[in-house]
């Protein structure tokens, strides 16, 4: 049961019981109502993976980048050493 | 009262109510009721001089047909909920729905029929919404609804509005290959008209409570006059579908299944918007199997590929027509997608209904 | 979409493929635990762009193919009960029980709903105060912080009308279970990166030393996937036996501290069932202390019929990647999705559902067609 998917916070509606915050989630020009209680150091502009009407966890930016980084890497190695052959 | 307690009325006055702000069975009745229906919601929004003889059958000319002309004829009934939806309403999708299976036959359309079933208690307002819905949507496709038929059906069985429209169009003598899956080869190139999930997505909107900072709108459309300008461009047109239920992967795959080739797509190739797409990721759907109420697809021969797609983006019903794929020997009966990471995979038929899924 | 598209490029997934290649020496044998892997894999033709070296296997990461049979036939009583609503993620909908599935008894006249999430089903219950509403709790770790709120939100507002069926499933457990099986094929795993964003990934390390296998916390994209199996092949190749992060963006090691917290005081670890594995110790959850009022197990009585597995159904085989689903006799042939002998044939996660539709049948291999030099 694993479909999350990624979303932007444009607002959050601070209750003062965490258990009922909730906050707009865009996905991509859909809006949908979440419930932020599982992040409680969420912000606006920041972006949650969402499952099942919940925000589970905040996605760090910069770990998201790590990926295309090695690749750039192992990218510019190539161009050094020339095309592998398959 | 003498004892000073009020007594209790029932205030059933024995005299019928002349109801017109919602349906009621006697409407269905046959009698005055059912002619003030016809004559103030129907005949004002159809009105032309085939319904306005108020016979029982319409009678049409068929003077000025050519020799080699011949018939289409089609029917369809429509069961949306809710009726009405961003973009459009049960009665767009009645017009719309009939002509353009017309369209796909290469004919012309020209009458359409439209029986209701209307629920008890449906409100006057929302019918006339519909039917006004139908008058424009029929105005625009150049079409008259000649007949048609009005029955009431208790409350709770009924979703409001059922509608059935059945049509006749024409297909000219100069149209000689038959347009059919029988004409469809390995080499032919497949397109479609526009980007796909418009109809389904804005319907699953609304049932779903999604919130849009632009809403989605449905795609219901008149395709006439797309497939009259392939027709007039000298296309030889080997296969015209519509893309309704099940979505492009189920219209492809009858075609692949009637004539036991193979169609290759490409995923990069295949147009969805991105908030369609959104929507699509949460709900959990693949967008190749969501309904579209004005694409279709067409199969032409390679040479004649990219004259087609010049022809259908003049026209503004189908300006987004893009290439999505080619027609394959084998393997036989299979639609099959490379992805966009390169993969392959099969596109299947849909078993039942596409349910949203969480996993 | 911003942290989903970018994970779909192909330029990227040509290189990770490819890095794959050039680093695999040896045939390998690989298992996600996640249905949601399972159907990216299958989906983009993920396979196309590995070595033949690698053999995937899918596991039991579908809680809708292992929720018990007994369960299902539980879930299909209480929802022909006509004071009750019954709400339920679409995946439950059509997996078979005994006799009928929950969509039977939709089509029948049963009051059966598709419901996004726990809440929804709260609110109805709040909109409907004469009827009982039942929500099918089912679901890996992932989803029980979901469930567990909507229990606390109806305890805090004093809401009566409402109860879970709880079919939770752990993953780590079911882990050790297959590793510990004496037919167990798999060298390396793809752990579930859904489950670990809640739970984090502490309880694999003792797994990986005590059997000696690489475990890489996934995400759910194309290049999540290629990477997470590159990290486990770097692994094997190495000799290594580490847990690794690859799914860092959504996954920290101590995972969802509040979520695990919530979860602490509504559910409590129980054995459980799964079906076709049997019963695994501590790999399942129930309501605890004052949440048990709102186990529907408890407000529903349930007489029972003996459950009655369809004998030809090798899922369990399947489940634990000892079989592929086109070594199944039944399988496209009497079992198809619109007459499922099992739960991983309806399931939309289940590896036999994906096989089927994506190509994979047992008399005609389209996939294998594609694949070989002239198909492509």
């Amino acid at each position: 049961m694993c479909l999350a998917v990624p979303g932007r916070v444009v607002e959050i509606m601070d209750g003062d019981d965490i258990a009922f915050r909730r906050g707009k989630v865009d996905f991509g020009g859909i809006r949908k109502e979440i419930n932020l209680a599982y992040t409680p150091e969420v912000e606006v502009g920041k972006y949650v993976l969402v499952h099942v009407g919940f925000a589970i966890s905040v996605i760090d930016e910069a770990e998201a980048q790590r990926v295309f980084q090695y690749l750039e890497e192992m990218g510019g190695l190539e161009e050094e050493l020339g095309e592998i052959p398959q | 009262m003498a004892d000073g307690k009020p007594t209790t009325f029932t205030l059933n006055c024995p005299v019928p109510r002349v109801a017109d702000d919602r349906i009621v069975l006697a409407h269905g009745g046959g009698g005055r009721l059912t002619h003030q229906l016809i004559e103030k919601i129907f005949m004002p929004a159809f009105g032309n001089p085939a319904l306005e003889q108020r016979h029982d059958g319409a009678v049409l000319p068929l003077d000025g047909l050519a020799a080699g002309s011949r018939l289409a004829f089609t029917t369809d009934s429509f069961v949306v909920r809710p009726l009405i939806f961003p973009g459009g309403d049960i009665g767009d999708l009645a017009i719309n729905g009939t002509v353009n299976d017309l369209a796909m036959c290469g004919a012309r359309p020209l009458y359409l029929s439209a029986g209701f079933i209307l629920e008890e208690g449906l409100e006057m307002e929302t019918l006339r919404t519909i039917v006004n819905s139908m008058r424009d949507a029929a105005d625009a496709a150049g079409v008259k609804l000649v007949t048609g038929d009005t029955k009431v059906v208790d409350k709770g069985k009924g979703d409001g509005v059922f509608v059935n429209t059945s049509g006749i169009g024409v297909i000219d003598a100069a149209v000689k290959t038959e347009i059919g899956p029988a004409a469809v080869q390995a080499g032919d190139v497949v397109l479609i008209s526009g980007d796909l999930g418009r109809h389904g997505i804005a319907i699953l909107s609304v049932r779903e409570g999604l919130e849009f900072e632009a809403p989605i709108l449905s795609d219901t459309a008149c395709l006439w006059p797309a497939v009259e300008a392939l027709l007039n461009g000298g296309i030889e047109i080997h296969c015209l579908r519509d893309l309704t239920r099940g979505g492009l992967a189920t219209t492809l795959n009858e075609i692949a299944s009637d004539r036991n080739i193979s169609i290759r797509l490409e995923e990069t190739l295949i147009p969805v918007d991105e908030v369609v797409q959104g929507a699509c990721e949460i709900l959990g759907l693949d967008p190749l199997y969501v309904a579209n109420e004005g694409r279709f697809a067409v199969i032409v021969s390679a040479a004649q590929a990219d004259a087609a797609l010049a022809i259908l983006k003049k026209i503004p019903v189908s300006a987004g027509a893009v290439r999505v794929g080619r027609v394959e020997d084998s393997p036989a009966r299979t639609v099959v997608l490379q992805s966009r990471i390169g993969g392959n995979r099969v596109v299947d038929m849909l078993s039942g209904e596409q349910l949203p899924r969480i996993c | 979409m911003k942290f989903l598209n970018e994970y779909r490029d192909p330029k990227a997934a040509e290189q990770l493929g490819r890095a794959v290649r050039e680093k695999i020496t040896r045939p390998w044998t690989i298992m996600e635990i996640c249905g949601g892997q399972t159907h990216t894999i299958v989906k983009s033709g993920l396979e196309d762009l590995l070595p033949r070296e690698i053999t995937l296997v899918h596991g039991p990461g579908c809680p809708v193919c292992v929720t018990p049979i007994e369960l299902i036939d539980k879930a299909v009583a209480i929802a022909q009960r006509p004071e009750v609503i019954f709400c339920s993620f679409g995946d439950m909908l059509r997996v078979p029980g005994s006799a009928r599935s929950l969509f039977d008894v939709k089509a029948e006249g049963g009051d059966v709903r598709i419901v996004y999430s726990p809440l929804d089903a709260l609110k109805l219950a709040k909109t409907n105060p004469a009827r009982q509403v039942v929500f099918f709790a089912v679901g890996f770790e992932t989803t029980a912080p979901a469930n567990a709120m909507s229990a606390w939100q109806a305890d805090r507002e004093g809401i009566e009308n409402f109860s879970l069926l709880v079919s939770h499933v752990l993953v780590p457990p079911a882990m050790e279970a297959l590793l510990s099986s004496p037919n167990c094929v798999v060298q390396g795993f793809l752990a579930a990166g859904h489950v670990c964003t809640i739970m984090g990934y502490d309880e694999y390390y003792p797994i990986a030393e005590r059997y000696r296998v690489p475990i890489v916390v996934t995400g759910f994209e194309p290049l999540d996937i290629l990477e997470g199996i590159l990290m486990t092949v770097s692994q094997l190749e190495e000799k290594r036996h580490e847990v690794e992060n690859q799914y860092s963006r959504a996954v920290r090691r101590e995972g969802n501290r509040p979520a695990q917290q919530t979860i602490a005081e509504v559910f409590e670890v129980v054995h459980r069932e799964w079906r076709g594995l049997g019963e695994i110790p501590a790999s399942g959850f129930q309501l605890r202390g004052r949440f048990q009022k709102y186990d529907a197990n408890r407000r529903f009585p349930f007489s029972g019929v003996p459950a009655h597995e369809s004998p030809e159904c090798i899922s369990g085989l399947i489940l634990q990647g000892i079989k592929k689903p086109h070594d199944c006799p039944a399988f496209a042939v009497k079992c198809t999705p619109e007459n499922p002998l099992g739960a991983p044939m309806v399931s939309s996660e289940g590896a036999c559902a994906a096989y089927y539709h994506y190509g994979r049948r047992q008399t005609h291999d389209v996939h294998a067609e594609l694949s070989s030099p002239a198909g492509r």
